[in-house]
Protein backbone atom coordinates (compact mmCIF):
# COMPACT_ATOMS: atom_id res chain seq x y z
CA UNK A 1 0.00 0.00 0.00
CA UNK A 2 1.62 3.64 -0.79
CA UNK A 3 0.16 6.84 -0.61
CA UNK A 4 -0.43 8.71 -4.00
CA UNK A 5 1.86 11.02 -4.85
CA UNK A 6 2.23 14.62 -3.05
CA UNK A 7 4.48 17.51 -2.54
CA UNK A 8 5.80 17.53 0.42
CA UNK A 9 6.24 21.40 2.66
CA UNK A 10 7.77 21.77 5.95
CA UNK A 11 6.83 25.51 7.14
CA UNK A 12 8.73 27.40 9.62
CA UNK A 13 6.09 28.89 11.19
CA UNK A 14 2.54 28.72 11.97
CA UNK A 15 1.36 31.69 9.88
CA UNK A 16 3.37 29.68 6.63
CA UNK A 17 1.48 26.46 7.45
CA UNK A 18 -2.17 28.53 6.83
CA UNK A 19 -0.34 30.89 4.46
CA UNK A 20 0.02 27.65 2.64
CA UNK A 21 -3.21 26.01 3.41
CA UNK A 22 -5.34 29.48 2.52
CA UNK A 23 -3.16 28.84 -1.21
CA UNK A 24 -3.50 25.38 -1.33
CA UNK A 25 -7.56 24.91 0.17
CA UNK A 26 -8.74 21.57 0.09
CA UNK A 27 -6.21 20.21 -1.55
CA UNK A 28 -3.40 20.45 1.03
CA UNK A 29 -3.67 18.53 4.54
CA UNK A 30 -1.44 19.58 7.68
CA UNK A 31 0.27 16.14 8.86
CA UNK A 32 1.16 16.35 12.89
CA UNK A 33 1.93 12.99 14.31
CA UNK A 34 0.27 11.32 11.18
CA UNK A 35 -0.87 7.94 13.29
CA UNK A 36 -4.10 8.42 11.67
CA UNK A 37 -3.29 10.25 8.45
CA UNK A 38 -0.55 8.18 7.04
CA UNK A 39 -2.57 4.73 7.12
CA UNK A 40 -5.60 6.94 5.69
CA UNK A 41 -3.03 7.84 2.40
CA UNK A 42 -1.78 4.72 2.58
CA UNK A 43 -5.47 3.12 1.82
CA UNK A 44 -5.75 6.04 -0.48
CA UNK A 45 -8.76 7.45 1.57
CA UNK A 46 -7.02 10.49 1.79
CA UNK A 47 -5.09 11.84 -1.36
CA UNK A 48 -3.74 15.31 -0.44
CA UNK A 49 -1.67 16.61 -3.10
CA UNK A 50 0.33 19.00 -0.66
CA UNK A 51 1.30 17.61 2.80
CA UNK A 52 2.21 20.47 5.33
CA UNK A 53 4.41 19.26 7.92
CA UNK A 54 3.47 21.00 11.09
CA UNK A 55 5.37 18.59 13.10
CA UNK A 56 8.40 20.88 14.32
CA UNK A 57 6.63 23.70 14.81
CA UNK A 58 7.86 24.73 18.65
CA UNK A 59 4.57 27.74 18.54
CA UNK A 60 2.34 24.63 18.46
CA UNK A 61 4.20 22.57 21.29
CA UNK A 62 3.93 24.62 24.62
CA UNK A 63 1.65 23.62 27.71
CA UNK A 64 0.93 26.77 30.44
CA UNK A 65 -1.13 26.84 33.08
CA UNK A 66 -3.00 29.61 34.57
CA UNK A 67 -5.47 29.37 37.35
CA UNK A 68 -8.53 27.98 35.83
CA UNK A 69 -7.09 26.79 32.73
CA UNK A 70 -4.28 23.76 31.07
CA UNK A 71 -3.24 25.12 27.39
CA UNK A 72 -1.95 22.55 25.45
CA UNK A 73 -0.38 23.23 22.29
CA UNK A 74 -2.01 21.17 18.89
CA UNK A 75 1.04 19.34 18.03
CA UNK A 76 2.19 18.36 22.06
CA UNK A 77 2.76 14.41 21.78
CA UNK A 78 0.84 12.63 24.04
CA UNK A 79 3.80 10.89 25.32
CA UNK A 80 4.57 14.18 26.40
CA UNK A 81 1.39 15.03 28.15
CA UNK A 82 1.63 11.03 30.30
CA UNK A 83 5.13 12.71 31.40
CA UNK A 84 4.33 16.40 32.29
CA UNK A 85 3.81 16.78 36.18
CA UNK A 86 1.68 19.75 35.21
CA UNK A 87 -0.85 18.58 33.05
CA UNK A 88 -1.07 15.85 35.19
CA UNK A 89 -1.75 17.27 38.12
CA UNK A 90 -4.47 19.22 36.71
CA UNK A 91 -5.58 17.68 34.37
CA UNK A 92 -5.17 14.23 35.40
CA UNK A 93 -8.55 12.78 33.61
CA UNK A 94 -6.63 13.52 29.71
CA UNK A 95 -3.74 11.43 31.72
CA UNK A 96 -5.87 8.22 32.54
CA UNK A 97 -7.63 8.92 29.04
CA UNK A 98 -4.05 8.66 27.77
CA UNK A 99 -3.46 5.36 28.75
CA UNK A 100 -6.28 3.87 26.62
CA UNK A 101 -5.14 5.55 23.31
CA UNK A 102 -3.22 3.05 21.01
CA UNK A 103 0.25 1.75 22.09
CA UNK A 104 3.68 3.48 23.37
CA UNK A 105 4.75 3.59 19.50
CA UNK A 106 1.60 5.58 18.33
CA UNK A 107 1.81 7.89 21.73
CA UNK A 108 5.19 8.86 21.00
CA UNK A 109 4.60 10.11 17.18
CA UNK A 110 0.41 11.18 17.97
CA UNK A 111 -0.20 14.21 18.94
CA UNK A 112 -2.86 16.30 21.28
CA UNK A 113 -4.98 18.10 18.47
CA UNK A 114 -4.50 15.68 15.70
CA UNK A 115 -6.18 13.69 17.83
CA UNK A 116 -8.89 16.08 17.69
CA UNK A 117 -9.31 17.37 14.16
CA UNK A 118 -9.09 13.40 12.93
CA UNK A 119 -11.90 12.52 15.12
CA UNK A 120 -12.72 8.94 15.71
CA UNK A 121 -16.13 9.09 17.29
CA UNK A 122 -13.95 6.42 19.43
CA UNK A 123 -11.17 8.46 20.37
CA UNK A 124 -10.45 9.17 23.71
CA UNK A 125 -8.70 12.60 23.85
CA UNK A 126 -11.86 14.03 21.67
CA UNK A 127 -14.18 12.54 24.43
CA UNK A 128 -12.16 14.50 27.31
CA UNK A 129 -12.30 17.61 25.59
CA UNK A 130 -16.25 17.76 25.07
CA UNK A 131 -16.88 16.12 28.92
CA UNK A 132 -14.33 19.26 30.26
CA UNK A 133 -15.95 21.60 26.82
CA UNK A 134 -12.43 22.53 25.96
CA UNK A 135 -12.09 25.48 23.89
CA UNK A 136 -10.19 24.83 20.85
CA UNK A 137 -8.59 27.76 19.47
CA UNK A 138 -8.34 27.82 15.25
CA UNK A 139 -6.54 29.99 12.94
CA UNK A 140 -6.01 30.52 9.88
CA UNK A 141 -3.96 33.19 7.74
CA UNK A 142 -6.10 36.01 8.78
CA UNK A 143 -7.89 35.52 11.78
CA UNK A 144 -7.47 33.36 15.22
CA UNK A 145 -11.43 31.95 15.72
CA UNK A 146 -12.60 29.85 19.43
CA UNK A 147 -14.88 27.30 19.06
CA UNK A 148 -16.37 24.66 22.14
CA UNK A 149 -14.96 21.06 22.16
CA UNK A 150 -18.60 20.43 22.34
CA UNK A 151 -19.79 22.23 19.04
CA UNK A 152 -16.85 20.75 17.08
CA UNK A 153 -17.58 17.38 16.41
CA UNK A 154 -20.35 16.73 13.49
CA UNK A 155 -19.97 12.81 12.77
CA UNK A 156 -17.15 10.70 12.06
CA UNK A 157 -14.25 12.75 10.88
CA UNK A 158 -16.51 15.74 10.21
CA UNK A 159 -15.77 18.81 12.16
CA UNK A 160 -16.40 22.36 12.38
CA UNK A 161 -12.61 22.98 11.16
CA UNK A 162 -12.29 24.17 7.89
CA UNK A 163 -9.60 23.89 5.32
CA UNK A 164 -7.64 26.59 5.65
CA UNK A 165 -7.50 26.48 9.52
CA UNK A 166 -5.29 24.67 11.78
CA UNK A 167 -5.72 23.90 15.82
CA UNK A 168 -3.63 25.82 17.32
CA UNK A 169 -4.29 25.25 20.81
CA UNK A 170 -6.96 23.39 23.21
CA UNK A 171 -8.18 25.38 26.48
CA UNK A 172 -9.25 22.59 28.70
CA UNK A 173 -10.55 23.88 31.97
CA UNK A 174 -9.07 22.96 35.35
CA UNK A 175 -11.37 22.44 38.13
CA UNK A 176 -10.46 24.29 41.46
CA UNK A 177 -12.64 22.40 44.22
CA UNK A 178 -10.61 20.72 46.59
CA UNK A 179 -12.44 17.57 46.12
CA UNK A 180 -11.87 16.67 42.14
CA UNK A 181 -11.86 13.24 41.02
CA UNK A 182 -12.06 11.39 37.77
CA UNK A 183 -12.18 8.07 35.92
CA UNK A 184 -11.75 6.96 32.16
CA UNK A 185 -12.78 3.42 31.28
CA UNK A 186 -13.23 1.78 28.58
CA UNK A 187 -13.98 -1.28 26.24
CA UNK A 188 -12.37 -2.92 23.50
CA UNK A 189 -11.28 -5.92 21.98
CA UNK A 190 -7.52 -5.59 22.56
CA UNK A 191 -6.47 -3.01 25.06
CA UNK A 192 -4.98 -0.02 22.90
CA UNK A 193 -7.16 -0.57 19.58
CA UNK A 194 -10.24 1.42 19.36
CA UNK A 195 -13.16 1.47 21.80
CA UNK A 196 -16.46 -0.14 21.48
CA UNK A 197 -17.67 2.18 24.24
CA UNK A 198 -15.78 4.72 26.81
CA UNK A 199 -17.00 6.15 29.22
CA UNK A 200 -14.99 9.59 31.46
CA UNK A 201 -16.64 11.48 34.54
CA UNK A 202 -14.97 14.43 36.88
CA UNK A 203 -16.85 14.95 39.80
CA UNK A 204 -16.12 17.42 42.74
CA UNK A 205 -17.15 16.80 46.38
CA UNK A 206 -17.94 19.10 49.38
CA UNK A 207 -17.03 17.83 52.12
CA UNK A 208 -19.96 15.96 53.33
CA UNK A 209 -19.52 13.98 50.16
CA UNK A 210 -22.26 15.51 47.89
CA UNK A 211 -22.19 16.71 44.38
CA UNK A 212 -20.88 19.79 43.63
CA UNK A 213 -20.07 19.64 39.63
CA UNK A 214 -19.77 16.48 37.66
CA UNK A 215 -18.91 15.57 34.19
CA UNK A 216 -19.83 12.43 32.03
CA UNK A 217 -19.36 11.44 28.76
CA UNK A 218 -19.49 8.48 26.50
CA UNK A 219 -17.05 7.53 23.13
CA UNK A 220 -17.09 5.06 20.80
CA UNK A 221 -21.07 4.36 20.90
CA UNK A 222 -22.27 6.90 18.96
CA UNK A 223 -21.00 9.12 15.74
CA UNK A 224 -19.05 11.66 17.95
CA UNK A 225 -17.68 11.89 21.26
CA UNK A 226 -21.15 12.78 23.40
CA UNK A 227 -21.32 14.87 26.21
CA UNK A 228 -23.73 14.80 29.08
CA UNK A 229 -23.91 18.15 31.06
CA UNK A 230 -27.74 16.81 31.93
CA UNK A 231 -26.73 13.81 33.67
CA UNK A 232 -24.07 15.47 35.36
CA UNK A 233 -26.31 18.20 36.52
CA UNK A 234 -28.73 15.46 37.74
CA UNK A 235 -26.28 14.36 40.47
CA UNK A 236 -25.07 17.85 41.48
CA UNK A 237 -26.37 18.33 45.54
CA UNK A 238 -26.76 14.72 45.94
CA UNK A 239 -24.68 11.93 47.61
CA UNK A 240 -22.91 10.17 45.17
CA UNK A 241 -23.74 6.53 46.42
CA UNK A 242 -24.94 3.76 44.21
CA UNK A 243 -28.09 4.48 43.55
CA UNK A 244 -27.67 7.62 42.23
CA UNK A 245 -24.59 6.53 39.92
CA UNK A 246 -27.15 3.57 38.60
CA UNK A 247 -29.71 6.01 37.88
CA UNK A 248 -27.39 8.82 36.08
CA UNK A 249 -25.20 5.28 34.21
CA UNK A 250 -28.92 4.49 32.88
CA UNK A 251 -29.70 8.30 32.17
CA UNK A 252 -26.38 8.16 29.94
CA UNK A 253 -27.33 5.27 28.14
CA UNK A 254 -31.06 6.27 27.20
CA UNK A 255 -29.54 9.74 25.95
CA UNK A 256 -27.21 8.11 23.80
CA UNK A 257 -27.58 7.12 20.14
CA UNK A 258 -26.05 3.99 19.61
CA UNK A 259 -24.79 2.67 16.79
CA UNK A 260 -23.86 -1.03 15.20
CA UNK A 261 -21.23 -2.49 13.13
CA UNK A 262 -19.69 -5.45 12.42
CA UNK A 263 -17.70 -5.09 16.18
CA UNK A 264 -20.89 -4.36 18.19
CA UNK A 265 -24.58 -4.20 18.15
CA UNK A 266 -26.15 -0.98 18.87
CA UNK A 267 -28.07 -2.70 22.14
CA UNK A 268 -24.61 -3.98 23.10
CA UNK A 269 -22.99 -0.45 23.20
CA UNK A 270 -26.01 1.02 24.69
CA UNK A 271 -25.62 -1.46 27.66
CA UNK A 272 -21.48 -0.84 27.43
CA UNK A 273 -22.54 2.69 27.60
CA UNK A 274 -24.08 1.90 30.79
CA UNK A 275 -21.61 -0.50 32.25
CA UNK A 276 -18.98 2.03 31.51
CA UNK A 277 -20.81 5.27 32.66
CA UNK A 278 -21.24 3.64 36.11
CA UNK A 279 -18.07 2.44 36.34
CA UNK A 280 -16.63 5.94 35.67
CA UNK A 281 -18.63 7.55 37.93
CA UNK A 282 -17.97 5.22 40.46
CA UNK A 283 -14.28 5.32 40.35
CA UNK A 284 -14.34 9.27 39.96
CA UNK A 285 -16.26 9.51 43.08
CA UNK A 286 -13.39 7.35 44.95
CA UNK A 287 -11.29 9.36 43.52
CA UNK A 288 -12.28 12.29 44.87
CA UNK A 289 -12.10 10.51 48.77
CA UNK B 1 5.82 10.66 -14.55
CA UNK B 2 8.76 10.74 -12.41
CA UNK B 3 8.27 11.76 -8.53
CA UNK B 4 9.66 14.62 -7.50
CA UNK B 5 12.89 13.80 -4.84
CA UNK B 6 13.33 15.11 -1.73
CA UNK B 7 16.74 15.38 0.21
CA UNK B 8 16.93 13.59 3.69
CA UNK B 9 19.85 13.83 5.64
CA UNK B 10 19.55 11.63 9.35
CA UNK B 11 21.55 9.03 11.07
CA UNK B 12 20.74 4.85 10.73
CA UNK B 13 22.65 3.52 13.74
CA UNK B 14 25.09 5.55 14.22
CA UNK B 15 25.87 6.58 10.59
CA UNK B 16 25.10 9.73 8.75
CA UNK B 17 22.84 8.77 5.79
CA UNK B 18 21.94 11.26 2.89
CA UNK B 19 19.30 10.47 0.10
CA UNK B 20 16.89 11.76 -1.62
CA UNK B 21 13.97 10.01 -1.53
CA UNK B 22 9.84 10.77 -2.82
CA UNK B 23 7.96 11.95 -0.47
CA UNK B 24 5.92 9.48 -0.56
CA UNK B 25 8.52 7.00 0.45
CA UNK B 26 7.61 5.50 4.06
CA UNK B 27 10.41 5.22 6.41
CA UNK B 28 10.34 2.03 6.46
CA UNK B 29 10.64 1.04 2.94
CA UNK B 30 13.54 3.86 2.91
CA UNK B 31 15.19 1.26 5.35
CA UNK B 32 14.64 -1.76 3.57
CA UNK B 33 14.83 -1.01 -0.23
CA UNK B 34 17.27 2.05 -0.15
CA UNK B 35 19.23 1.52 2.95
CA UNK B 36 18.59 -2.62 2.29
CA UNK B 37 18.34 -2.71 6.47
CA UNK B 38 15.94 -5.64 6.27
CA UNK B 39 15.60 -6.68 9.46
CA UNK B 40 12.73 -4.31 9.91
CA UNK B 41 9.79 -5.59 9.08
CA UNK B 42 6.65 -4.59 6.79
CA UNK B 43 3.73 -6.06 8.08
CA UNK B 44 0.40 -4.36 7.77
CA UNK B 45 1.71 -1.03 6.37
CA UNK B 46 -0.83 0.97 8.40
CA UNK B 47 0.42 0.66 12.14
CA UNK B 48 -1.67 -2.06 13.56
CA UNK B 49 0.93 -4.61 13.77
CA UNK B 50 3.75 -3.02 14.90
CA UNK B 51 6.22 -5.38 13.19
CA UNK B 52 8.26 -2.14 11.56
CA UNK B 53 9.02 -0.93 15.33
CA UNK B 54 12.29 1.65 15.16
CA UNK B 55 13.68 3.91 17.52
CA UNK B 56 13.12 7.29 16.37
CA UNK B 57 15.74 9.59 18.77
CA UNK B 58 15.57 6.76 21.31
CA UNK B 59 12.07 6.32 20.92
CA UNK B 60 9.94 3.38 19.94
CA UNK B 61 7.85 4.66 17.04
CA UNK B 62 6.22 3.20 13.59
CA UNK B 63 8.37 3.05 10.59
CA UNK B 64 5.09 2.64 8.76
CA UNK B 65 3.61 5.80 9.88
CA UNK B 66 6.07 8.42 8.88
CA UNK B 67 7.34 9.09 5.47
CA UNK B 68 11.76 8.88 5.22
CA UNK B 69 11.46 12.77 4.88
CA UNK B 70 10.31 13.47 8.30
CA UNK B 71 12.75 11.65 10.14
CA UNK B 72 15.18 14.79 8.19
CA UNK B 73 17.61 15.17 11.04
CA UNK B 74 16.72 12.44 13.29
CA UNK B 75 18.43 9.15 14.92
CA UNK B 76 17.38 6.29 13.71
CA UNK B 77 17.93 2.86 15.28
CA UNK B 78 16.70 -0.46 13.88
CA UNK B 79 17.44 -4.40 14.97
CA UNK B 80 20.67 -4.23 13.03
CA UNK B 81 21.57 -1.33 15.59
CA UNK B 82 20.91 -3.55 18.91
CA UNK B 83 23.63 -6.14 18.19
CA UNK B 84 26.95 -5.95 20.21
CA UNK B 85 29.55 -3.36 17.95
CA UNK B 86 31.68 -7.02 17.19
CA UNK B 87 27.98 -7.93 15.55
CA UNK B 88 27.46 -10.74 18.12
CA UNK B 89 23.76 -10.50 19.37
CA UNK B 90 22.64 -8.45 22.54
CA UNK B 91 21.15 -9.31 25.90
CA UNK B 92 18.00 -9.16 24.73
CA UNK B 93 18.54 -10.74 21.41
CA UNK B 94 20.23 -13.84 23.44
CA UNK B 95 17.43 -14.12 25.83
CA UNK B 96 14.92 -13.95 23.11
CA UNK B 97 16.93 -16.88 21.90
CA UNK B 98 17.79 -18.89 25.55
CA UNK B 99 13.84 -18.56 26.53
CA UNK B 100 12.70 -20.03 22.21
CA UNK B 101 10.71 -16.31 22.57
CA UNK B 102 10.60 -16.49 18.58
CA UNK B 103 8.17 -19.35 15.83
CA UNK B 104 8.76 -18.07 12.94
CA UNK B 105 10.66 -14.53 13.95
CA UNK B 106 8.58 -11.92 12.04
CA UNK B 107 7.58 -9.96 14.75
CA UNK B 108 10.92 -10.55 16.63
CA UNK B 109 13.13 -7.37 15.43
CA UNK B 110 10.25 -5.28 16.20
CA UNK B 111 9.67 -7.27 20.08
CA UNK B 112 13.31 -6.35 20.68
CA UNK B 113 13.05 -2.54 19.60
CA UNK B 114 9.90 -2.04 21.84
CA UNK B 115 11.68 -4.45 25.05
CA UNK B 116 14.75 -2.25 24.54
CA UNK B 117 12.79 0.74 24.81
CA UNK B 118 11.55 -0.08 27.37
CA UNK B 119 14.61 -1.55 29.63
CA UNK B 120 16.38 1.77 29.05
CA UNK B 121 13.63 3.32 30.70
CA UNK B 122 12.88 1.04 32.92
CA UNK B 123 15.50 -2.06 33.98
CA UNK B 124 13.37 -3.72 36.37
CA UNK B 125 9.92 -3.94 34.61
CA UNK B 126 6.84 -5.61 36.18
CA UNK B 127 4.78 -8.47 33.91
CA UNK B 128 2.70 -6.04 33.39
CA UNK B 129 4.86 -3.56 32.52
CA UNK B 130 6.34 -5.62 29.69
CA UNK B 131 2.72 -6.50 28.41
CA UNK B 132 1.95 -3.23 28.25
CA UNK B 133 5.32 -2.09 26.69
CA UNK B 134 5.08 -5.11 23.63
CA UNK B 135 1.02 -4.20 23.44
CA UNK B 136 1.24 -2.42 20.28
CA UNK B 137 3.03 -5.40 18.65
CA UNK B 138 1.55 -8.68 16.93
CA UNK B 139 2.62 -11.99 17.22
CA UNK B 140 0.32 -14.46 14.80
CA UNK B 141 2.06 -17.77 16.29
CA UNK B 142 0.77 -16.11 19.52
CA UNK B 143 4.16 -16.98 21.70
CA UNK B 144 3.79 -13.98 24.07
CA UNK B 145 4.50 -15.94 27.12
CA UNK B 146 8.14 -16.82 25.99
CA UNK B 147 8.86 -13.24 24.71
CA UNK B 148 7.25 -12.04 27.77
CA UNK B 149 9.84 -14.64 30.04
CA UNK B 150 12.90 -13.13 27.71
CA UNK B 151 12.21 -9.92 28.48
CA UNK B 152 12.50 -10.77 31.96
CA UNK B 153 15.50 -12.36 31.76
CA UNK B 154 17.34 -9.62 29.89
CA UNK B 155 16.38 -7.35 32.09
CA UNK B 156 18.24 -10.07 35.13
CA UNK B 157 20.75 -10.53 32.57
CA UNK B 158 21.34 -6.74 32.32
CA UNK B 159 21.24 -6.27 36.48
CA UNK B 160 23.98 -9.04 36.73
CA UNK B 161 25.96 -7.24 34.71
CA UNK B 162 25.88 -8.41 30.74
CA UNK B 163 26.25 -6.56 28.25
Amino acid sequence: MKAAPFEYVRPESLAEACALLEEHGPDAKLIAGGQSLVPMMAMRLARPAWLVDINRLEELKAISIDDNTLTIGAAVRQCVIERDSGAQANLPLLGRALKWVGHVQTRNRGTVGGSIVHADPSAEIPLVACVLDATLVLKDASATSEVQAREFFFAPMVTAIAPEQCLAEIRFPTWGEARVGCAFIEVSIRHGDFALVSACAQVALDEEGRCIRAALGIGGASPFPHALPEVGEMLVGRKLDELAIVEAAGAAADLIDADGDLHATADYRRHLARVTAARALASAVEDAQ
Amino acid sequence: MSERLYKVRLKVNGKDVEAEVPSRQTLVDFLRDTLRLTGTHVGCEHGICGACSILLDNEPVRSCLMYAVQAEGCSVTTIEGLSNPDGTPGVLQDAFCEMHALQCGYCTPAMIVASHALLESNPAPSEAEIRDAIGGNLCRCTGYKQIVQAVQLAAENIAKGAK
